[in-house]
């Protein structure tokens, strides 16, 4: 076997890798993915300064709590904050050497995510059929229906492939005979779920609380 | 090096957030039985997010365990979206105060 082949058959099964990251010594993977968060973070940062900024300087801005309602909305904040739990738990079996447990676990944590998408589409389908728009809002200033429907739509859009993600995870963790082959793999899913329960309870504090 | 250290108390965590979650909705309702500011308000539920987000990045993302540098790369997006925030404000206050200038049209003006 020539010296790039071994390599790439090393690489492939994720337990040996060229040289060693200096931020991240476990993977280069794990760093590309602190990295890839960053820069998501700007993303959704500017998101949402931009909608303190128009917020601010508008005279007609609803007081979003009374108009979006947050029954649902912390409901969903909950169960993004109980599959973050089974998020962890997965990885901890894993650790552990129990793939069955970790699959479940990690089946829990994507079934969080699809309910907490099915809550999403239910939401948007109830405030359309109320009125609000991506153009237009009854209730005052129209970019209020603007910045309400690109900030979670734009959450909601990590959150759907966070579920693929997931899904994709426990087809490998099947795979591989190995629980220790797939824990750096699903460690680094882990960063992009908790991220995206990260940015959720800031959206929810910014765009349905204050 | 986030593989190395004891696994922290995930179930603590979670407890802890669930409860923050649960003050972060009392205090938009406690105006309605004390006579709490707008400011005040908003001053609790800033500081509730940056908590509960706080814990999230620290234990379940394991940034706690990572080194300094990994700490720098994951504070940025927060200092450039603080930032952000200066550079918005004086330019969109500026438009308003220009808007709430504008004289009106004179009566019988053509409308376009």
């Amino acid at each position: 076997m020539s010296a790039a082949t071994s390599h790439a058959a090393a690489t492939s099964h994720g337990a040996v890798e060229p040289a060693e990251s200096p931020l991240t010594p476990e993977s280069w993977g794990k760093l590309g993915m602190w990295i890839f968060l960053a820069g998501d973070a700007v993303g959704f940062g500017t998101l949402l300064a931009a909608y303190g900024g128009m917020r601010a300087t508008s005279g007609d801005w609803p007081s979003p709590y009374e108009v979006l309602g947050i029954n649902l909305t912390a409901a969903m904040t909950f169960l993004l904050i109980c599959s973050s739990v089974t998020m962890v738990k997965a990885l901890e079996w894993l650790g552990k050497g129990d793939r069955g447990k970790a699959k479940m676990f990690l089946f829990f944590t994507a079934l969080g995510g699809a309910i907490f998408v099915g809550c999403q589409a239910f939401e948007w389908t109830h405030l359309i059929e109320r009125g609000l728009h991506i153009n237009g809002n009854p209730w005052g200033a129209s970019l209020f229906g603007t910045s309400f429907f690109i900030v979670t739509g734009f959450h909601g859009l990590h959150v759907t492939a966070g579920v693929i993600y997931l899904l994709a995870n426990i087809a490998v963790v099947s795979r591989r005979p190995d629980p220790a082959a797939s824990y750096n793999m699903v460690e680094i899913t882990g960063l992009y779920w908790h991220f995206v329960d990260l940015v959720w309870i800031m959206v929810f504090t910014f765009m349905y609380l204050l | 090096m986030a593989g190395d250290h004891q696994h922290p108390n995930y179930m603590a965590i979670f407890y802890w957030l669930a409860i923050l979650t649960v003050g972060e909705i009392g205090v938009v309702f406690l105006p309605h039985y004390i006579p709490m500011s707008k400011l005040t308000v908003g001053a609790f539920l800033c500081a509730f997010a940056i908590v509960k987000a706080a814990m999230v990045a620290m234990y379940f993302m394991h940034l706690k365990f990572e080194t300094k540098t990994l700490g720098l790369i994951a504070v940025t997006p927060l200092a450039i979206a603080t930032l952000l925030v200066f550079v918005i404000l004086p330019d969109a206050f500026h438009v308003t105060h220009k808007t709430a200038n504008l004289k009106p049209a004179p009566e019988g003006a053509a409308k376009h």
